[in-house]
C-alpha cells in the first residue's frame, strides 16, 4: 500500500477526534477523542517512518503513547475528583478555575 | 494480500473512531476506542512498527482502557440527555469544521513535494521495527528522551493520586464509629498518614481502654 493511504486515513481520524471534541459534552468522551488525535498522529508518524526506512518516527511515536498516558491518568483523577465534589460532569458547566 | 487488508483495518479504524463520538453511552465509546486501537495496531503492523504495535494493544487497549472503564463504571457513565445537546447550529458548524480539517490535511498530502509518498516505503530490511533496533535506539541515541519519559510517568502517576485522593477522610458517621484492630495494636504516639493530613479525627494517643470508652460513648 502507498503511504499516502495510510496519510489519508490518518488525516480522517484526526479529523473525527476534532470534531468529537468540538460536539460532545462529557469530559470523558472529550479525553476520548484526544485519544483519538493522538492516535492519527502517531499513524501518520510511523508511515514517515516506513516511508524513510528510519526508525526515528517509532521512537516519536512511543513516546507520544508515553504523554497520552500520562494524559489519561492526570485527566481521570480529575474527573474522579470533581465527581467527589459533585460538580456536574459537563465541560459546558465547568468554566472557572475556582472550586 | 495487503490492500485487502489495509481496507478492512481502515475501515475498522474509522468505524471504532465514528463510534466513540456518535455513541452517547460513554461506556460503548470506550469500547468503541478499543476496537479502533486494536484495528490501529494492524495498520501499524502493516507498516511494519512490530514493537508499536504490541505495545499500542498491551499499553492502549490493556492498560489505559482498563482505567477509563474503572472510571466511567465509578462516575455512573451519565448519559447525556437526547434534547439538551449542542444545539443543531453548534454541531453542523463542528462537522463543517472537521471536513474543513480534512480538506486542508488533504491538499497537504496531495501538494506535498515528498516522492516517496506515493511508494510503498523504503526497502524493508530484516529487523525494521523489531523491540531489538527500537530499544537500541532508545538506549543510545534516545537515552534523554527515555528517561524524561519514565520521569514524567512519575510525576503524572504521583498527580494522578495526589488529585483524586479522598479529601477530609473519612467523613460518614458510620466509619467515623468503627475502629478498626490496628487502633489499638499501635503504640503510643504514633499515626496513620491520613491523621498526618488532618483527616481523620483520632483516639488521644493513649491506652486501649480509654479509646474503647470513647466509642461506646
Amino acid at each position: 500500500m502507498n503511504i499516502a493511504w495510510f496519510l489519508t486515513v490518518s488525516a480522517l481520524i484526526f479529523c473525527v477526534g476534532a470534531g468529537g471534541v468540538m460536539t460532545r459534552r462529557n469530559p470523558l468522551v472529550v479525553l476520548l477523542c484526544l485519544e483519538l488525535m493522538l492516535n492519527a498522529a502517531n499513524l501518520a508518524l510511523i508511515a514517515f517512518s516506513r516511508m524513510h526506512g528510519n526508525h526515528d518516527g517509532q521512537i516519536f511515536a512511543i513516546v507520544v503513547m508515553v504523554v497520552a498516558a500520562c494524559e489519561v491518568t492526570v485527566g481521570l483523577g480529575v474527573i474522579v475528583a470533581m465527581y467527589r465534589r459533585r460538580v456536574p460532569i459537563d465541560v459546558d458547566e465547568l468554566r472557572e478555575l475556582q472550586g | 494480500m495487503a490492500e485487502v487488508l489495509f481496507f478492512l483495518t481502515a475501515i475498522a479504524t474509522l468505524g471504532g473512531a465514528v463510534g466513540v463520538i456518535a455513541l452517547r453511552n460513554p461506556f460503548y465509546s470506550v469500547l468503541a476506542l478499543v476496537v479502533h486501537l486494536i484495528s490501529l495496531a494492524m495498520l501499524f503492523l502493516l507498516l511494519r512498527a512490530e514493537f508499536v504495535a504490541a505495545a499500542q494493544v498491551i499499553v492502549y487497549a490493556g492498560a489505559v482502557m482498563v482505567l477509563y472503564v474503572f472510571v466511567v463504571s465509578y462516575v455512573g457513565g451519565s448519559e447525556e440527555p437526547i434534547g439538551v445537546g449542542p444545539s443543531r447550529g453548534f454541531r453542523v458548524a463542528s462537522v463543517a469544521f472537521g471536513g474543513a480539517l480534512f480538506l486542508v490535511l488533504a491538499i497537504a498530502i496531495l501538494g506535498s513535494g515528498l516522492k516517496a509518498i506515493d511508494s510503498q516505503g523504503a526497502p524493508y530490511v530484516s529487523g525494521f521495527g523489531s523491540p531489538g533496533a527500537i530499544g537500541k535506539l532508545l538506549l543510545t541515541d534516545f537515552l534523554l528522551p527515555f528517561e524524561v519519559a519514565s520521569f514524567l510517568l512519575l510525576v503524572a502517576a504521583v498527580g494522578a493520586v495526589t488529585l483524586a485522593r479522598r479529601r477530609g477522610g473519612l467523613e460518614t458517621p458510620g466509619e467515623l464509629a468503627t475502629y478498626s484492630a490496628l487502633d489499638f495494636l499501635r503504640p503510643a504516639g504514633t499515626g496513620t498518614m491520613a491523621e498526618g493530613v488532618g483527616g481523620r479525627r483520632r483516639l488521644p494517643a493513649a491506652t486501649p481502654e480509654s479509646g474503647t470508652e470513647d466509642a461506646r460513648a
